[in-house]
């Protein structure tokens, strides 16, 4: 359903150029539910602000149901189904919670909606989507703007960041339940092994390349086996300097 | 007296009025008021020695609303007119004021409305002044509002000063006095666009100890419009004052916001901020993934803000 050929991306920060997605060919099929992780500033978020639009690729193609999508803006690409769930979701100074949902939802759904991400709809529906929300209750919000939608294609940035233990559970069934309301691809950025254990596939991103693909079996143990390196980022510094803390 | 098309529109523009109002009320339109009806508790009459009206609200009045809309729907008007509103001990009421300019010609027409405001001991009021301009005429839309508030012992107020449209010009000038226990809420909303103007100053005076003001402006200017904001709040006894201008600017507009805070008792906690900037770009990104265009996402975001 979504092809990704031979995709670059680079990005400016003041006049240094750096380059954050490399050769990037990826395919994934209908109906799937794939985990995307990978260590810190491997390029999830910028792969999936990539597949929205919201960055542009430099390099190579993006299909979509067949279709090249690769000249579409954000607006396009929401509109032929894809959505994506920000990772750190902005806030509205003023702007009412109920009128965030409604972009996306009808009036008479708004409060199943709340609902639905665990909030309730008589304390929120009226609150504005500003700094004075929590952080777990931003995510929620920013889930429920893209539950709304139909779509075809949803990309979920760590949507467990931030969102309490005792609701954990419910928040990953309220994606599988959009994903089994049939013709949705889901694909889940993590770093939560049990969101891992719920996908059909793995997809593991480093360096701004896809390193593996596989089941959780295939994946777990190399992530198992790779993580002291990950932590003592290759910066060719001293181990020592670790070890002080 | 029955009111056309366009003085509906109007009317529904600055006071929500969908009808004349049962209850107290004065209607002023190119000068002369039309309409004017006064209620048990709320006596509107007219001024002696000039244009305008004086609203005497008893003491003790609970949930009552008056409403004083003035009207222009002629070019070339220039109406000033001195209202003077008292609202009487432990009254709690609202005030709906505003004005509509609906100028179909090619002279300015203009309204100079300077209100003062007594709201007495322990009453509350909440205010409301929306100014609106339309009209195919090419003539200035021009409002100038100056209001005083005298505000006595334990009194509460909640004024909502709003400006969404048409108006090319605005200077307002707002002073509020507040004597012990007394607090103060002040949010203006303003959105200028093509080649308007708007200037707005406050002074807030915390005389009394225990008061407190809080003023929270918000604008937009957009095309080539410019605004000035220059509230101040001055503290003279123990009391607390906040004042908060946040604007965004948007292609060739200008503002300039310069909240200041002066004390004069050691006792005295003022604060302020003032934050200019485009919408964020993350905003328009995030409301484009659902769906939006860049323009319609852009409407979302202001109307949300000057909410
Ligand atoms: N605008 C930018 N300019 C320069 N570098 C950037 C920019 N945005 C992101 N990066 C860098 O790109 C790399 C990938 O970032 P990205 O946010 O995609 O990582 P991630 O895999 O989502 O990480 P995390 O797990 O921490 O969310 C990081 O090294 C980051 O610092
Ligand atoms: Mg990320």
């Amino acid at each position: 359903m979504l092809k990704l050929e031979s995709v670059y991306l680079h990005l400016k920060n003041g006049h240094e150029d750096f380059p954050i997605l490399e050769d990037i060919n990826l395919e994934l099929e209908n109906n799937k539910f794939y985990a995307l992780t990978g260590p810190n500033g491997g390029g999830k978020t910028s792969l999936a602000k990539v597949i929205m639009g919201i960055y542009k690729n430099d390099k190579g193609r993006l299909i979509f149901d067949g279709e090249d999508i690769t000249n579409l803006s954000i607006t396009e690409r929401a509109k032929v189904g894809i959505s994506y769930a920000f990772q750190n979701p902005p806030r509205f100074k003023g702007m009412k919670i109920k009128d965030l949902l409604k972009i996306s939802a009808d009036e008479s759904s708004l409060r199943a909606m709340l609902r639905a991400v665990g909030l309730c709809p008589q304390d929120y529906l009226d609150r504005e989507c500003d700094a004075s929300l929590s952080g777990g209750e931003m995510k929620r919000i920013e889930l429920a703007t893209v539950l709304a939608r139909p779509s075809k294609l949803v990309i979920y940035d760590e949507p467990e960041a931030g969102v309490d233990l005792w609701s954990f559970e419910n928040l990953l069934q309220l994606i599988r339940n959009y994903h089994k309301k049939g013709n949705v691809t889901s694909v889940v950025i993590t770093h939560h092994e049990r969101v891992l254990s719920l996908a059909d596939e793995i997809i593991l991103l480093a360096d701004g390349k896809i390193a593996e693909r596989g089941s959780k079996e295939k994946i777990l143990p190399l992530i198992q086996k790779d993580s002291r390196c990950c932590w003592q980022a290759n910066c060719g510094g001293n181990d020592n300097e670790i070890e002080c803390y | 007296m029955k009111l056309n098309a366009i003085e509906n529109e109007l009317l529904k523009n600055i006071a929500d009025l969908h009808k004349i109002p049962s209850g107290a009320v004065n209607i002023r339109k190119n000068g002369e008021g039309i309409i004017r009806h006064s209620s048990a508790n709320i006596e509107v009459r007219p001024k002696t020695d000039k244009p305008g009206i004086d609203v005497i609200i008893a003491p003790g009045t609970k949930n009552e609303a008056v409403h004083i809309p003035v009207l222009i729907t002629m070019s070339g008007v220039v109406d000033v007119v001195y209202n003077t509103i008292i609202i009487g001990e432990g009254a709690d009421v609202t005030v709906v004021a505003g004005c509509g300019i609906h100028n179909p010609g090619s002279k300015k027409s203009q309204h100079d409305g300077i209100h003062e405001i007594i709201v007495k001991k322990g009453a509350k009021m909440r205010y409301l002044e929306k100014h609106y301009g339309e009209g195919e005429g090419t003539g200035e839309r021009v409002l100038n509002p100056q209001t005083l508030v005298i505000m006595e012992q334990d009194s509460m107020a909640e004024m909502e000063l709003v400006q969404i449209k048409g108006v090319d010009s605005t200077v307002r000038d707002t002073k509020a006095k507040l004597a012990e226990g007394a607090s103060l809420i002040i949010t203006e909303r303003l959105l200028t666009h093509q080649n308007q103007e708007a200037v707005s100053d406050m002074t807030i005076e915390l005389n009394g100890q225990g008061s407190n003001a809080k003023v929270v402006s918000r604008s937009v200017a957009k095309d080539n419009s410019k605004q000035v904001f220059r509230p101040i709040v001055i503290a003279r006894a123990s009391s607390k004052g906040h004042v908060e201008c946040d604007s965004i600017i948007m292609n060739q507009g200008k503002i300039s916001s310069t909240p200041a805070i002066t004390a004069e008792h050691p006792d005295a906690q003022l604060t302020h901020e003032a934050a200019i900037g485009r919408i964020a770009e993350e905003q328009l990104l995030k409301l484009m993934t659902l769906g939006l265009s860049e323009e319609e996402a852009e409407d979302v975001i202001l109307r949300g803000f000057l909410q």
